[in-house]
C-alpha cells in the first residue's frame, strides 16, 4: 500500500470515530459502484449522511475542503441516490457531509466537519 | 461572530458614495463571492486578497467567504474595494477587533502591501461629507487624502501593519516586510518647467493686449493668423496671466485631475490654472469625456477654472467643436454610459486657434495664398457661428514685422501683466459680487443694460453701429462686456467712449472670419 493511500485510510478511520462521537452510526464504510466510492455512509437521527473524507499532512497544496469542487459534489449526491437505490431504501433526508482531517504524523490530527453542503 | 463590516467609497464621476462592505464566513466549502455589481477589476479582488493576507500572515478563512457591497444597485469599479472588503472579512474571522466608521480605501499587492489608487482625493471628500472622518489609505496617497479639510487620514504601507494596529496578533503578522518604494504609478508628476514667459513674445502689440484682456476677463478668445505669427505661443502664455485659483476652485481641479491622473498622486492642491491643450484628431469622447462602463473626464473637464486651447480649431470635427456650446453655457457636462451617468464640471476658457485658409497664406494681401474664395468659406465655416458667438475676442494676428523681431527685450513679462490683470479680478469682483458674478464675460445682457447701463456719450459709437446693422444686439452685449475689462484693467470705473472703441477693435479684428 502506498503512502498516500496509508494516509487516507488513517483519515477515514479518524472521521468514522469522529462522526460516531457526533451521535451518528455509521452503516456503510467504503462502498463502491461503476460510479465511485463512498467513503462513509451514516445516519444522523432520521437523516442519511454521505460523507466524503479528505485527509491532508500540511496546508501546502490548500485546504482539504479546497479539494471537493462542484464535479465531487454532483457525484456524491448521483452515488448517493445510487447507494439508496441499491440498498432498496427511500430516505426523506439526504445530506452530504464533507470531513477534512489534518494530520501531520506528530501531534493530534484535526478533523474539521462540514455538514450539508452543496 | 461570522460577519464584518466595513466602510469604502464608490466613485461615480467625481460623486462618491459611501459603501458598506459586509462580509460573511459560511460554514460551508470553501469560495469566495463578491456581491454587489462588481466589475471584473473588483472581481479579481478575490485573488489578490487571498494572497495578501496569506503573505501578510493572516491567512483567510478557509471557508465560503461572501462579501457584500452595499447598496447593492451602485455599480462598483476599481481595485479601491480591495482593503475594505480584506478587513471585513478578516473582521468576520474575528482575527481584529471592530473597525467601527474608518474608511479604507486602497489596492493590495499580493505580498500584502498597500498601493495606491486613483481619484483618492473626491473619495476623501465624500467620505467626510457623508460623515465618516477616519480613512485609511495607501501610504502614497496620504498626502493628498490629507488635502480634505477635517478628514483624519492614516498611511500605511503594508496590510500587516495595518492590522497590527486593528488588534490582530502580532505574532504571526509579516511586520517586517517593507516594500521598495516604487509604489508609484510609474511616471512622476511632470516637473513643471518655468511657464512660458510673455517676454518671449516679439511684437504683437495688439495680441498681448488681447490677451491681457481674456485674461483680465475671463473672455473666450479666437486667434486668426498665418502659421508662424505666433498664435500658440501667445496662447500658451495665457494661463500663467491668470491669477491662482482660490481654496475651492483648487480642490474641484485637484479632485478632477486625481482621477485621471496617470501619475502618482497629488501632494498638494493644484493652484494654477490648468492648460489642456488636445491635437486635433480628438475625438468627442476625449474632449468631452467618455469611455466605456462608467464615463472618466476628457480635456475640457481637464481644463475646468483653467484654459482649453484648440490649436488649428478648423481641423477639428465639427462634432467636437458643437459639443463645446453646451459646457460654454453651463460650466458643466453631463455625460450617460451604460454604466451610469457622470457628472463633471468644465468652466473653462476657451482659446482657438486658426489659419485663415488651408494653405495658410491668405493674411495681409494674400497674395501667395493658392486658396479659392469657396475654399476659404468651407475652411472657416467648420467654425459654427452658435460656436463662435461665444467668443467675446476674436483677433487676427498677423506676422511680426522685421522691426518687431530686431528689438527683443523690450517686452514686458509676465508677472508685470499678471499684476495688472490681477487688480483687474479684484475690480470686477467688487462690483459684480453683489450680482453674484466674478467676471465680465458672465453678465448678462440685461445687466448690462440695466444695473450697470452706461450713460448714452459713451456708447455712442455702439448705438450707430447698431442702428447701421453693423453690429446684432449680441455683439453689442459682447462689446460691452469687452469694454467694461478695458476699464477694469485701466482702472476706472466705467468704461468711457474710448474703452468701448477699442472693445469695438477686438471684437471685429478678425471680422473677416466670423
Amino acid at each position: 500500500m502506498r503512502a498516500k493511500d496509508m494516509l487516507g485510510r488513517r483519515g477515514e478511520e479518524l472521521a468514522a470515530g469522529y462522526l460516531e462521537s457526533q451521535g451518528m452510526r455509521i452503516v456503510d464504510r467504503n462502498w463502491r459502484c461503476a460510479e465511485g466510492e463512498i467513503d462513509i455512509v451514516a445516519l444522523d437521527g432520521d437523516s442519511l449522511v454521505i460523507a466524503e473524507v479528505k485527509t491532508r499532512k500540511s496546508l501546502a497544496y490548500g485546504h482539504p475542503f479546497e479539494a471537493v469542487g462542484v464535479a465531487k459534489l454532483a457525484r456524491l449526491h448521483r452515488l448517493a441516490s445510487a447507494w439508496c437505490r441499491d440498498h432498496e431504501l427511500r430516505m426523506p433526508f439526504r445530506r452530504v457531509d464533507v470531513v477534512a482531517v489534518l494530520d501531520d504524523g506528530a501531534g493530534q490530527p484535526r478533523v474539521e466537519h462540514l455538514k450539508g453542503v452543496g | 461572530m461570522g460577519l464584518g463590516r466595513t466602510y469604502s467609497v464608490a466613485l461615480v464621476g467625481l460623486n462618491g458614495y459611501i459603501v458598506e462592505v459586509e462580509a460573511d464566513i459560511g460554514q460551508t466549502l470553501p469560495a469566495f463571492i463578491i456581491l454587489g455589481l462588481p466589475d471584473a477589476s473588483l472581481n479579481e479582488a478575490k485573488e489578490r486578497i487571498r494572497s495578501a493576507a496569506q503573505n501578510s500572515g493572516i491567512p483567510l478563512s478557509r471557508r465560503k467567504i461572501t462579501a457584500n457591497l452595499i447598496p447593492a444597485s451602485l455599480p462598483k469599479r476599481g481595485s479601491g474595494f480591495d482593503l475594505a472588503i480584506t478587513m471585513a472579512v478578516l473582521r468576520a474571522a474575528n482575527d481584529i477587533k471592530s473597525t467601527e466608521r474608518t474608511v479604507f480605501i486602497a489596492e493590495l499587492g499580493l505580498d500584502g502591501r498597500l498601493r495606491p489608487v486613483r481619484g483618492i482625493l473626491p473619495a476623501v471628500m465624500a467620505a467626510v461629507q457623508a460623515g465618516y472622518p477616519d480613512v485609511v489609505v495607501a501610504q502614497a496617497n496620504e498626502a493628498e487624502a490629507g488635502l480634505v479639510p477635517g478628514a483624519r487620514v492614516r498611511g500605511y504601507r503594508t496590510l500587516a501593519r495595518l492590522a497590527c494596529d486593528f488588534g490582530a496578533d502580532p505574532q504571526e503578522l509579516a511586520l517586517d516586510f517593507e516594500p521598495d518604494d516604487e509604489d508609484s504609478y510609474g511616471d512622476d508628476p511632470a516637473v513643471a518647467g518655468p511657464d512660458p514667459d510673455m517676454c518671449d513674445v516679439a511684437g504683437q502689440a495688439e495680441a498681448r493686449k488681447a490677451l491681457e484682456v481674456a485674461a483680465a476677463g475671463a473672455h473666450h478668445l479666437l486667434l486668426s493668423g498665418p502659421p508662424g505669427a505666433g498664435k500658440t505661443m501667445l496662447a500658451e502664455r495665457l494661463p500663467g496671466l491668470l491669477p491662482d485659483l482660490a481654496d475651492g476652485e483648487a480642490m474641484e481641479v485637484t479632485a478632477i485631475h486625481s482621477l485621471c491622473a496617470l501619475s502618482s498622486a497629488a501632494v498638494q492642491l493644484l493652484r494654477r490654472p490648468p492648460f489642456e491643450n488636445p491635437h486635433h484628431t480628438a475625438t468627442a469622447a476625449a474632449i468631452i469625456g467618455g469611455g466605456s462602463g462608467l464615463p472618466r473626464p476628457g480635456a475640457a473637464s481637464r481644463a475646468h477654472r483653467g484654459v482649453l486651447f484648440l490649436d488649428e480649431a478648423p481641423e477639428y470635427e465639427r462634432r467636437v467643436l458643437d459639443a463645446l456650446r453646451q459646457p460654454l453655457e453651463s460650466g458643466e457636462l453631463v455625460i450617460h454610459r451604460s454604466a451610469g451617468t457622470a457628472a463633471y464640471p468644465a468652466r473653462f476658457q476657451l482659446v482657438l486657434a486658426a489659419n485663415p485658409c488651408p494653405c495658410g497664406k491668405a493674411s495681409g494681401k494674400g497674395l501667395d495664398c493658392t486658396c479659392t474664395p469657396m475654399m476659404r468659406r468651407r475652411y472657416l465655416a467648420r467654425m459654427s457661428g452658435p460656436l463662435l458667438d461665444r467668443v467675446d475676442i476674436q483677433l487676427q494676428v498677423e506676422r511680426v514685422s522685421l522691426a518687431d523681431f530686431g528689438q527683443t527685450g523690450a517686452e514686458e513679462d509676465t508677472a508685470t501683466v499678471a499684476a495688472r490683470v490681477r487688480a483687474a479680478r479684484d475690480r470686477q469682483l467688487e462690483r459684480l459680487r453683489p450680482l453674484g458674478l466674478e467676471t465680465n464675460s458672465q453678465v448678462p445682457g440685461r445687466v448690462l443694460r440695466g444695473a450697470l447701463r452706461l450713460p448714452p456719450p459713451a456708447t455712442r459709437i455702439l448705438d450707430r453701429s447698431l442702428e447701421r446693422g453693423v453690429l446684432t444686439a449680441r455683439g453689442y452685449d459682447r462689446v460691452l462686456r469687452l469694454a467694461w475689462t478695458l476699464a477694469d484693467l485701466a482702472c476706472r470705473d466705467a468704461p468711457d467712449d474710448n474703452d468701448i472703441g477699442q472693445a469695438l477693435g477686438l471684437r471685429q479684428a478678425a471680422s473677416a472670419v466670423a
